[in-house]
């Protein structure tokens, strides 16, 4: 068995994540990517979506990003957020009704509405509903 | 004698107000505690952010984002200043004002337009009272608890101000945190985004031999691409950044001040109680004078 490979996920409020996992899968701009301990030098950004990993004890662990960047070296990886969420930690109603709120204001067809934002605003709210329920499969 | 009640309601009043100063130092002092541990929540980040970014910088082109161009003629400068909602801080913005104020006298003595975001509600009204034009104010943020996506969206309307042509220099005025006794007001630029290398002091975190073994990335997508996605991200950072020491500082000043005033009122407990019972000696005496001048005349 390979060994593990040391996970940070780090963001500017806390230190969201600091463990040791087997394996990470993270969401990069140009597609979603694996990393085991012995990877190449490897640095991306991420989109909004899942971090999944497994921890030292093989139990699947998912957490939900938005956006940033991610460096992968051989003994670990180090992913930048702007903010990072466990499972557990998402609130889901709160995440539900920001996704109706987004999608609201994308439908209303006003002018003076910012659609990137909107935008960004209902993808993270996707992100983290599909996290928060049970996003362990994919 | 009046004296004496008027020096002793004087010497409650004094107490009073050192109560009201003691309990500001504590809050002070809580919120500094607070306020320092956010600042270092977010070192880690910033440091790793600072060290990819030098790396990629040094892989990317030059001016591969406008963010990085400097204009070739300057004549709309912007200027975030970062102040305190609240006053009893001592000189604390004073001191930002005064940096702010020689910052703009520089600028307007060169012939450039100055405008400024406010964060914080004295610079805000010392901007009104100069009839300064203020282009966006932010209140209740310095000092109190405020996210990263604060800095980041009023970080984003400096850039698409800069990148629109409203302004051709971005300038921050904030108050440095080196200590409980130093918080320098200090004035930096931000955009366009001076040579990377030189942002951020935890660069030296990352020592020579990491350089190079870095240098041996896979960038996806390229490097430029990289880059370009990071500046904007690195101004939220500078902001942020910012806005926590800033607020450390607020409160660090806040407490020194409250402490002085406190020890300021011990001082004036101590004269004026001496002044109390010099009166109230003094009454005294003079009621033994006339108990003893009254005996003697009825004796006489």
């Amino acid at each position: 068995m390979a060994e593990d490979i040391q996970l940070e996920i780090v963001t500017p409020e806390r230190y969201a994540v600091s463990e040791s996992a087997q394996i990470v899968m993270a969401p990069g701009t140009l597609g979603e990517f694996g990393v085991l301990s012995g990877h190449t030098p490897f640095l991306t950004s991420l989109q909004i979506g899942k971090v999944h990993y497994k921890d030292s004890s093989g139990h699947e662990q998912v957490v939900f990003v938005s956006g940033g960047f991610a460096e992968a070296l051989p003994d670990r990886v180090t992913i930048l957020a702007e903010s990072a969420e466990r499972q557990e930690d998402i609130d889901y109603s709160r995440a539900k009704a920001a996704y109706e709120r987004a999608q609201e204001r994308l439908a209303s067809q006003k002018e003076d509405i910012d659609y990137a934002r909107a935008r960004g605003a209902m993808q993270r709210a996707l992100g983290r509903m599909e996290v928060s329920q049970g996003g362990g499969t994919h | 004698m009046a004296s004496l009640q008027e020096v002793k309601s004087k010497i409650n009043g004094v107490k009073k107000t050192k109560q009201i100063t003691r309990a500001m130092n504590m809050v002070a002092a809580s919120k500094l505690r607070g306020a320092q541990s956010a600042m270092e929540a977010f070192r880690p980040y910033a440091e790793k952010f600072a060290e990819v970014l030098g790396n990629i910088a040094g892989k990317a082109g030059d001016d591969v984002s406008p963010l990085l161009v400097e204009r070739e003629e300057v004549n709309n400068v912007h200027a975030v200043l970062l102040t305190s909602d609240r006053g009893l801080c001592g000189g604390f913005n004073t001191n930002l004002i005064e940096k702010a104020e020689a910052f703009k006298e520089e600028q307007v003595s060169a012939g450039k337009n100055i405008s400024f975001t406010n964060f914080g509600k004295k610079g805000r009204d010392w901007c009104r009272r100069e009839k300064l034009t203020i282009v966006d104010e932010y209140i209740g943020v310095v000092g109190a608890k405020f996210g990263f996506n604060t800095a980041s969206t009023s970080a984003q309307k400096l850039i698409d101000g800069f990148l629109n042509g409203d302004y051709d220099e971005v300038h921050i005025v904030y108050a440095q945190f080196l200590g409980m006794a130093n918080q320098p007001p200090t004035v930096r630029q931000l955009l366009p985004i001076p040579v990377i290398g030189e942002t951020g002091e935890s660069e030296s975190a990352a020592d020579e031999e990491e350089q190079a073994y870095m240098a041996e990335h896979i960038c996806e997508p390229s490097p430029d691409e990289l880059l370009n996605t990071m500046l904007p991200r690195n101004i939220y950072i500078q902001l942020y950044n910012a806005l926590l020491e800033t607020s450390t500082s607020e409160h660090a000043s806040r407490m020194r001040a409250m402490d002085n005033a406190t020890k300021a009122c011990d001082d004036m407990i101590d004269s004026l109680t001496l002044a109390y019972n010099k009166a109230r000696q003094a009454e005294i005496t003079m009621e033994l004078m006339d108990i003893v001048g009254g005996a003697e005349a009825l004796r006489g």
